[in-house]
């Protein structure tokens, strides 16, 4: 971890991390329920608008910063990490492509007054999880709109204050041109159409949802949803899920840690066999996070230039790249938990051990499911076909 | 406790001079204590007291001698 002095907005969430979502977690996973007292305390600690610029209220941090929170909140509490790194994605949307509109200025100052939180609603019934397609349609009649959407899941959808939301510009538009709907508590309801009893990520609360919303015209983006996605809510998402599945991994390897120290102090003068195994974990764990933060590096200076990186961020290169530490990423943080499983015995297969994997397995594996590997490498794959550099 | 020290010091630590010999401020690296030995003690001190020495106390000043020892025990078990 970096030594150099830490912010403010990193150490509160040190504090919070280990004091409020930590010892929450136990009980979130096994009843599969919001991580409430940990969100209380990410909202008094005004972390919710860590993004939002400081003319706006906010905190005006970058995206390595976010990235930072996500792996020490993932550290001791997967559902509360995920949860904030879901709404920063939210917010890194109506940061960069609506904070001129009236509409999105005034909104963002609201949220960093009374730390709202916003739930994404881009999944939908009868198109599964392709976030660039939509069925649902923005029914407009001059100033109001209405818009019905039958959402296959909405992560912690009960517990949002607003959401934002993909739909079909028009009802004529086709499945992919999209726009980006933000609805607040007001506008919309929503009927839970199913249960959400997982493997793992229990805490994210993520049913099935059938909102109806209606608002002001003005509430549309006006920016495609097309260049949102590849300029902004994509790599965000890779990066702040990827920060979630490290911190996840580090906890996994830290329980490892202790055990192989608590088997060489049984037994000082011989190095107990699970210490090889313990270095290769560490090894896995140091290149795991060398390519998270390499990524998240490289997105914050393209995103802080005079650009915003629009050029770059939106070539086959870079999406590439960004798919490939999707890839890497949710494939290392099941592995790295599966070996520190190994290694704990079964110490760590116990659910009441304080060496316990049970948890940490069952968060990593939904990392490959979360917009689905296939999907990807099928992505991935295409664009290989016609990129010429390297 | 500086019995406990001795005893783990005699067990783990490969002197070459005899512990009980040893005066509570004697050199302990210059009685022969190598780094690896160090580490097995440290590891029979975390088990026998029920700590971990953090990184910050991972250093040659620590180990130096039996009251040096000592000083870092009573600090973690403090704690």
């Amino acid at each position: 971890m970096n030594t150099s002095a830490i912010s403010p907005l990193v150490a509160a969430a040190q504090s919070i991390g280990s004091k409020v979502a930590g010892p929450a977690s136990g009980a979130v996973d096994r009843e599969s329920r919001f991580p409430k007292e940990a969100l209380d305390a990410l909202k008094e600690a005004r972390l919710l608008s860590a993004f939002v610029p400081r003319d706006l209220g906010g905190a005006g941090c970058g995206m390595r910063e976010l990235a930072q929170i996500c792996e020490i909140l993932g550290q001791h509490c997967s559902a509360t990490a995920m949860v904030f790194a879901m709404h920063q994605i939210q917010v890194a949307c109506l940061v960069r492509h609506s904070q001129t509109a009236p509409y999105f200025r005034e909104y963002l100052k609201k949220l960093a007054a009374n730390q709202n939180l916003i739930a994404s609603v881009t999944s939908e019934v009868g198109i599964g999880g392709d976030m660039r397609s939509s069925k649902c349609a923005v029914q407009s009649n001059g100033a109001r709109f209405e818009l019905e959407k039958d959402a296959s899941t909405i992560s912690y959808g009960a517990h949002a204050d607003d959401l934002l939301v993909t739909a079909r510009r028009n009802p004529e538009a086709p499945a992919n041109d999209q726009a980006l709907v933000l609805l607040q508590k007001a506008d919309f309801t929503l009927e839970c159409r199913g249960a959400w009893d997982t493997l793992g990520m229990r805490g994210t609360c993520s049913p099935p949802f059938l909102l109806r919303a209606s608002g002001g015209v003005e509430q549309i983006m006006e920016t495609p949803f097309g260049d949102i996605a590849s300029q902004t809510m994509v790599p965000f998402s890779h990066i702040l899920w990827a920060n979630c599945w490290l911190g996840i991994a580090t906890a996994a390897v830290v329980k490892t840690r202790a055990f192989v120290r608590s088997q060489a102090r049984a037994k000082p003068g011989t190095t107990p066999p699970s210490a090889m195994r313990l270095a290769e974990v560490a090894s896995m764990l140091q290149s795991f996070r060398a390519n998270v933060h390499d990524l998240a590096s490289e997105c914050e200076a393209l995103m802080s230039s005079p650009d915003a990186g629009v050029d770059v961020l939106s070539t086959i290169a870079f999406a590439l790249r960004m798919n490939n530490l999707k890839l890497a990423g949710s494939q290392a943080v099941a592995d790295i938990a599966q070996r520190c499983l190994m290694i704990c015995g079964i110490m760590g297969y116990k659910n009441d051990s304080k060496y316990s994997m049970g948890q940490h397995l069952r968060d990593g594996l939904s990392a490959a499911l979360m917009v689905s590997n296939d999907r990807i490498c099928a992505t991935n794959g295409s664009m290989l076909l016609v990129l010429k550099d390297d | 406790m500086i019995e406990d020290i001795r005893n783990i010091l005699k067990e783990h630590g490969r002197l070459s001079t005899d512990v009980s010999t040893l005066s509570e401020d004697a050199d302990l690296y210059k009685a022969g204590l190598t780094s690896h030995a160090s580490v097995n003690v440290m590891l029979a001190l975390e088990g026998k007291f029920d700590v971990e020495f953090p990184d910050r106390m991972l250093k040659r000043g620590v180990f130096e001698s039996i009251n040096s020892i000592r000083a870092a025990l009573e600090e973690l078990t403090a704690a």
